[in-house]
């Protein structure tokens, strides 16, 4: 009764592999809308890294949890968070009030749901996570412009027109533009948010593609509806559900033995 | 029910219900040549009558007890000089208190309150801001009856348009725009700056624009605060003052605007002069449609590169 093609799931660790470190992790991590609670005590590490997706049926708080990780729910009123989310290796409690949320997304990345470029060139979108750092040497910009439009595998299909208009740019081009303004600053973290959501398969082949490549590099942590997309993409999988994390494991082993009812019940397509 | 019959039924039921998309589209036309037709019969009957006085002389002549040699010169450069002192009030202090009250005003009862005062505020009849002028502009502060005065109370009369365009300006970006920059760790500061702002411009320009094109066609306030109805020289131009004053010497000095000239050529028995308060008002609609014709190329200049 599996409903992913078997062949796809790489085993990424097996018992006498090393764990890898940390880079993050929740304990108890709780998360208010005004008086709705959207998120209940939430444990589980994010492994440095390594691909981490989150998964489950719509409105099981996954979102709400990605963006706890730059606080982006500090830019509206009435959200209030509960418990710590731990950056290592510095120990750091990015839900700490006394911590900048400036300096936590200066830290972590994010790319959104639909492609958000901003209304102004290639270059100066890739550029401005830069500049808002107040880097102002042109052959600086430029060096780190081309590392992130490679980084993101863009690069080739925009050299000839870095000033031209980001939207001119098609869907997927646009959210590897996305990728790459996130990847110029060298985050230690980058967030993806159902990045493929808005995009045709050619376009979110070439995304996922790129994750494999970027988790080299960073850590990265992702939102996805697709649960084929969660087995392709990543090492490790949660499975939420009514904002509470239900099962957090290896993904081979959530995919092919979770130890949890509902979230094999998920899995196997028998609800959600 | 045989399907030709079925298939009868569907079309006099739509053949009924196209009568009604008749019906509704000819009301509309009514409606809207009622609108169109009477500005169209004011402004010909405005330009056929004043089009004739339309001259050189008439725009670089001072009013005069003459019909014929009387000019709107005194009246435009007024008009122009108010125009500048309100754009220079309204511009930074509307644009100033909308990003305040869109991206940084906690969200609470006071922020309420304020909002619904500046909104009510651009139905405060015009009349109004020129009693506050009167006793805060001329006589608190000791502006007199002046250019700077004008220009502060009209400043002030358009300044809830500038505070609401620039308010929608703002709620047009997408919350994704903004998540965006914030995401690159920009602070509030240069979110606005670098993305708020820019993104907003044509928006709040048109807005400043439409104002300006009001607060120039505004006679109750200007005439509470004591403008002059016959004028016969110039403010002072820049640096030919005493300084350090020089410059703003301007700024000080009695004046008398477009429709205030205009008020008071209709007031006159004379016919000729009825004319020349046709011309006067000729020249004061073709300068607001002027404004109102750069608004719509400034929106879609600044509009090109923004498609959302």
């Amino acid at each position: 009764m599996v409903a992913i093609p078997a062949p796809e799931i790489v085993p990424v660790t097996d018992a006498a592999a090393p764990v890898p470190s940390k880079k993050s992790e929740s304990r108890g991590l709780g998360f208010y809308y005004g008086s709705y609670q959207a998120l209940k005590n939430i444990n589980m590490p994010i492994y440095e890294k390594q691909v981490t997706a989150l998964i489950g049926p719509s409105g099981c708080g996954k979102s709400t949890y990605l963006r706890c990780f730059n606080r982006m729910h500090d830019l509206y009123p009435g959200n209030r968070y509960e418990g710590n989310i731990m950056l290592y290796p510095d120990h750091t409690n990015i839900l700490n009030p006394d911590v900048d949320p400036i300096e936590v997304r200066m830290r972590i990345s994010m790319v959104f749901q639909k492609p958000n470029p901003f209304p102004k060139s290639i270059y100066e979108n890739v550029a401005y996570g830069l500049r808002v750092r107040g880097e102002r040497k042109r052959a600086l910009l430029d060096e780190k412009v081309e590392e992130a439009l490679r980084g993101a595998a863009l690069w080739e299909e925009v050299k000839n027109r870095l000033y031209d208009l980001a939207f001119n740019l098609s869907g997927g081009q646009q959210q590897r533009l996305c990728i790459a303004r996130a990847l110029a600053t060298d985050p230690e973290m980058l967030l993806f948010d159902e990045p493929t959501s808005a995009l045709d398969p050619i376009a979110t082949a070439s995304i996922e593609q790129l994750l494999a490549e970027l988790k080299e590099k960073v850590t990265i942590l992702i939102v996805t509806h697709n649960m084929q997309q969660a087995a392709r993409v990543s090492d490790y999988t949660a499975y939420m559900y009514l904002g509470e994390l239900i099962e957090f494991d290896a993904t081979d082993t959530i995919f092919m033995k979770p130890k949890n009812k509902q979230t094999e019940d998920y899995i196997t397509g028998r609800f959600g | 029910m045989s399907e030709a019959a079925k298939v009868r039924e569907i079309r006099a039921l739509i053949a009924a219900h196209k009568r009604w998309d008749l019906a509704f589209a000819m009301l509309g036309l009514l409606a809207l040549m009622v609108g169109v037709l009477t500005f169209l019969a004011l402004f010909g009957q405005m330009a056929l009558e004043g089009a004739p006085r339309l001259s050189w002389e008439f725009f670089t002549h001072f009013p005069s007890r003459k019909p014929d040699q009387a000019g709107i010169l005194s009246a435009w450069v007024g008009s122009t000089l108010v125009m500048i002192v309100t754009a220079a009030t309204a511009v930074p202090l509307g644009i100033g208190a909308g990003v305040y009250l869109e991206e940084y005003a906690p969200r609470n009862w006071m922020t309420d309150l304020i909002e619904i005062n500046v909104t009510n505020l651009a139905g405060v009849p015009s009349i109004v801001y020129g009693l506050l002028a009167l006793g805060l502009f001329v006589y608190q502060f000791g502006f007199g009856q002046s250019i700077l005065t004008a220009g502060l109370t009209l400043g002030l009369l358009i300044l809830p348009v500038v505070i609401v365009a620039t308010r929608e300006a703002i709620r047009a970006i997408p919350a994704a725009i903004r998540e965006g920059a914030y995401a690159l760790g920009a602070s509030k500061w240069q979110t606005t700056a670098d993305h708020i702002l820019p993104y907003s411009m044509a928006g709040i320009m048109t807005g400043v624009i439409i104002g300006m094109a009001r607060a120039i066609g505004e006679t109750a306030p200007v005439i509470t605060i004591g403008a002059l109805t016959f004028i016969a020289f110039l403010p002072a131009a820049p640096f030919t003052g005493d300084p350090p004053a020089g410059l703003f010497d301007w700024i000080l000095s009695p004046f008398t605007v477009m429709p205030i000239q205009m008020f008071n050529w209709t007031s006159r028995p004379e016919a000729a002069f009825h004319h020349n308060a046709a011309a006067a008002g000729l020249v004061l609609v073709v300068m607001t449609l002027s404004m109102n014709a750069l608004a719509i190329y400034i929106r879609y200049r600044l509009r090109r590169n923004i498609k959302w």
